[in-house]
């Protein structure tokens, strides 16, 4: 069995330590560490060792999408981001509602090698909100769904998201709700306010998504059911997750990166690569978000991957699809937004970009310590990098990101998938 | 302002000014037996219409042809999605037949802005209204038709519309004009009121240069000119207001209404009126209601707005200069205008 040493990396930021790798396990954790038979060594001097990262939210196309990313592909971007699980959505087509999709983009995962997929599934048939799927099918395939999600689409009626939360008690699943009233957003096209009146766009407001996350965890509380908020956008959000929090009710939520650092001025250029749903919202917002990412009221960075053909973004506002490419800038933009402005040390990042989402997610054998004994799932960062995004280097099918040119810090440079490099000085292997 | 026009927003105080002088120079040849310059000539200028519009693409054409032009006319019914081909293809085979300039008419609001700023084509690009944004050459002939009636047709040139008080009347909230004509009216210096029901107002209003008030009859007293917006039926379906009838009440001119204005008020509109609904058919008929004038001003404007643009005072072997900007073509070309003129 081949043997690697990482060599001197600050494991999650902090004393630097030698970690061995033996096999798919870490072996040894310490100070100065030797073995005759290592077959690899990395220097890895100055940069930060973390637990391979866990992304709860992610769209990866296959089936039915294939001309905006696959499996493989999206596999191969997100060992480039440092991730070495990913959660797949269910809005594919045909839509993931029935345990043989889900098995089928399980198996693409296992075949790809580069992450491991988990499928999430979908809470109602055809994400339409009026039936629900067979939850318990497809937690019982070889998928062993635990997540399920309408995500792209409410599940708006109060009756289903009930006894969706009550139904998946049974086998201790969790329902992620993409919070959005429908009639609030009829014709919706970025953050209802100031912008969006100068732009005359079609508004998004806010109360859209606070009135279901609020109907929701009140559902939870009454149910006893655990809840978890996808892609939560505004500070209104922020302030009833924290009062649920305090009365004890299971919620959990995700942030996106874009969330963390983009605001609804951007939207002045009409340039539809800002165009993403919910929509980036004010500068109040982002600072409400980032300071509730610190404090735990968030529990997770999530990036809703979003990848998008070239013509679906390359045309008028109204015409363009929504969604962002994140898992390739995901790590670099929390650095840029937690890290570098102090809100967040590197163990509070392994906190909620691996951690926290596996444990939200029971992604087995991911958001482990960096301890011997465990799955060597790992990611090495070079935190002093600065540079310009190019999306031209990036590994997902699409090219869709809103940070072309943008200089972020932080780069992965190396990603272990139990024990197996499948990024090594910044390449794929 | 650049080589486009895209919005309202974009003109200085200057440029506005001059455009509307210019205008004025346009609207003489209008009253000349042969209406027609040759400052346009061996230049294309193509009417991009997504969305219809009979009465703007002709406005457009008129002023085109009156200014020698080589004029196409391309109209494409609903959306570039719904007819399989992308605003930025169309453009493009557009522009591959040599078009100096596009006028475009969209449903999607920022799609000239898109047209103008995406390295998709070279050509001018002047918007003719896109969604619920921007509609800055209505903006234009409506500043031309109060400064007309309110300063006159010669004091007024050089003049803008400081402290003139401007009331705008309906629906603001689905309204290109709406919002062309308060960013316009604001740079030329009037003072600008929008009256409409609450569920009208876009979330954001209060941060527009203008007062908003939910009361018309409050407002027509020290109204200037009060401009009525057409409402459409549809939208008590969406619950904006409960009936045609209270909406006509509440915020319809009628001729009582009318009677409380100003002596010196005018009645504006940019058309098409839905009489019995945001106005009665004795206002609309009245003299002090400028709906057919405004018609007639639109041509003059275009008229100015394509002149400027494309460098139309040029010596018609001169190379085109299609990149000069309205800034740096300040002075009025009113000699040029006469010289240039068709014998």
């Amino acid at each position: 069995m081949s043997k690697t040493l990482i060599r001197g990396a600050k494991v999650l930021g902090g004393e630097s330590q030698d970690v061995l790798i033996d096999g798919g396990t870490i072996a040894e954790v310490g100070p100065e560490l030797w073995d005759a038979d290592v077959t690899r060594v990395v220097e890895a001097t100055g940069k930060i060792l973390l637990p391979g990262l866990v992304d709860l939210h992610t769209h990866l196309r296959e089936p039915g999408r294939e001309d905006s990313e696959t499996v493989l592909t999206g596999t191969r971007a997100a060992a480039s981001g440092g991730y070495t699980s990913v959660f797949a959505m269910a809005n594919t087509f045909p839509v993931a509602d029935t345990a043989g999709v889900v098995e089928q983009v399980w198996r693409l995962g296992q075949e790809s090698g580069y992450c491991d997929v988990q499928p999430i599934g979908a809470v109602t048939v055809g994400l339409e909100g009026q039936k629900l799927a067979e939850l318990g099918a497809m937690h019982e395939s070889a998928a062993g769904v635990t997540v399920f999600s309408d995500d792209g689409k409410c599940v708006h009626d109060a009756v289903i998201m009930r006894r969706a939360l009550e139904y998946v008690k049974a086998f201790g699943g969790v329902v992620a709700q993409h919070a959005q009233e429908p009639r609030l957003t009829e014709g919706a096209e970025m953050n209802e306010g100031v912008v969006s009146a100068e732009l005359g766009l079609g508004g998004w407001p806010a109360v859209a998504e606070e009135s279901i996350i609020a109907r929701d965890v009140l559902l939870a509380e009454h149910v006893g059911s655990r809840v978890h908020i996808c892609h939560l956008s505004t500070a209104g959000s922020v302030e009833i997750v924290r009062w649920a929090k305090s009365r004890g009710i299971r919620v959990t939520a995700e942030v996106t990166p874009h969330h963390l650092l983009l605001t609804d001025e951007l939207v002045r250029s009409y340039n539809p690569v800002y165009k993403v749903n919910p929509p980036l919202r004010t500068e109040r917002d982002v600072m409400a978000l980032r300071e509730a990412l610190a404090d735990g009221t968030i529990d997770i960075v999530a990036t809703d991957h979003a990848p998008h053909p070239q013509e679906d973004k390359d045309c008028e506002w109204a015409a363009a699809a929504m969604g962002m490419v994140g898992l390739e800038t995901a790590l670099s933009v929390v650095q840029e937004t937690m890290v570098d402005t102090g809100l967040l040390d590197w163990a509070g990042v392994a906190d909620r970009m691996s951690f926290t989402p596996a444990r939200i997610g029971q992604a087995e054998g991911h958001g482990r310590p960096v301890s011997a004994g465990e799955p060597a799932n790992l990611t090495l960062v070079d935190s002093a990098y600065r540079g310009p995004v190019d999306p031209a280097g990036f590994a997902s099918r699409s090219r869709n990101t809103p940070y072309e040119g943008r200089e972020l810090p932080g780069r992965v440079t190396h990603t272990w998938l139990r024990g197996k490099a499948t990024l090594v000085d910044g390449k794929l292997t | 302002m650049q080589r486009h026009l895209i919005s309202a927003a974009d003109l200085t105080r200057d440029d506005a000014v001059l455009i509307l002088d210019t205008a004025e120079e346009m609207a003489r040849v209008a009253d000349r037996p042969i209406k027609k310059l040759p400052t346009l000539r061996g230049r294309t200028v193509v009417n991009l219409f997504f969305e219809d519009s009979t009465r703007t693409r002709i406005s457009f054409e008129a002023a085109e042809k009156r200014l020698s032009a080589d004029v196409i006319n391309f109209t494409a019914k609903g959306s570039s999605v719904s007819k399989g081909e992308s605003l930025k293809d169309t453009a493009q085979t557009l522009e591959a037949m040599g078009v100096d300039a596009v006028v475009i008419r969209h449903g999607a609001s920022g799609a000239p802005y898109r047209l103008a700023t995406s390295g998709w084509i070279d050509a001018a690009v002047i918007n003719a209204g896109d969604g619920t944004h921007q509609h800055p050459t209505q903006a234009l002939l409506d500043a031309f038709t109060m400064r007309r009636r309110l300063v006159g047709r010669d004091a007024g040139l050089g003049q803008d519309l400081s402290g003139r008080r401007i009331t705008i009347v309906g629906d603001v909230l689905h309204s290109r004009v709406a919002r062309s004509n308060v960013d316009l009216l604001h740079t030329l210096g009037a003072e600008v009121t929008l009256v409409a029901p609450p569920t009208l107002l876009p979330v954001g209003v209060d941060t527009w240069p203008c007062e908003v008030s939910y009361d018309l009859d409050s407002t027509l007293t020290k109204s200037d000119a009060v401009m009525m917006l057409r409402v459409q039926r549809e939208r008590m379906n969406a619950a904006f207001f409960p009936t045609e009838r209270e909406y006509s009440r509440r915020y319809g001119l009628d001729g009582d209404r009318m009677a409380r204005m100003p002596e010196h008020a005018i009645v504006m509109h940019p058309g098409p009126m839905v009489r019995g609904m945001e106005i009665t058919a004795d206002v609309a008929d009245s003299d002090r209601c400028t709906v057919i004038e405004q018609v007639t001003n639109g041509v003059s404007i275009r008229m100015a707005v394509l002149y400027l643009l494309l460098g139309g005072n040029e010596p018609a072997v001169a190379h085109p200069s299609p990149t000069t900007t309205l800034t740096t073509r300040r002075s009025a070309p009113t000699s040029e205008l006469r010289t240039t003129e068709e014998k």
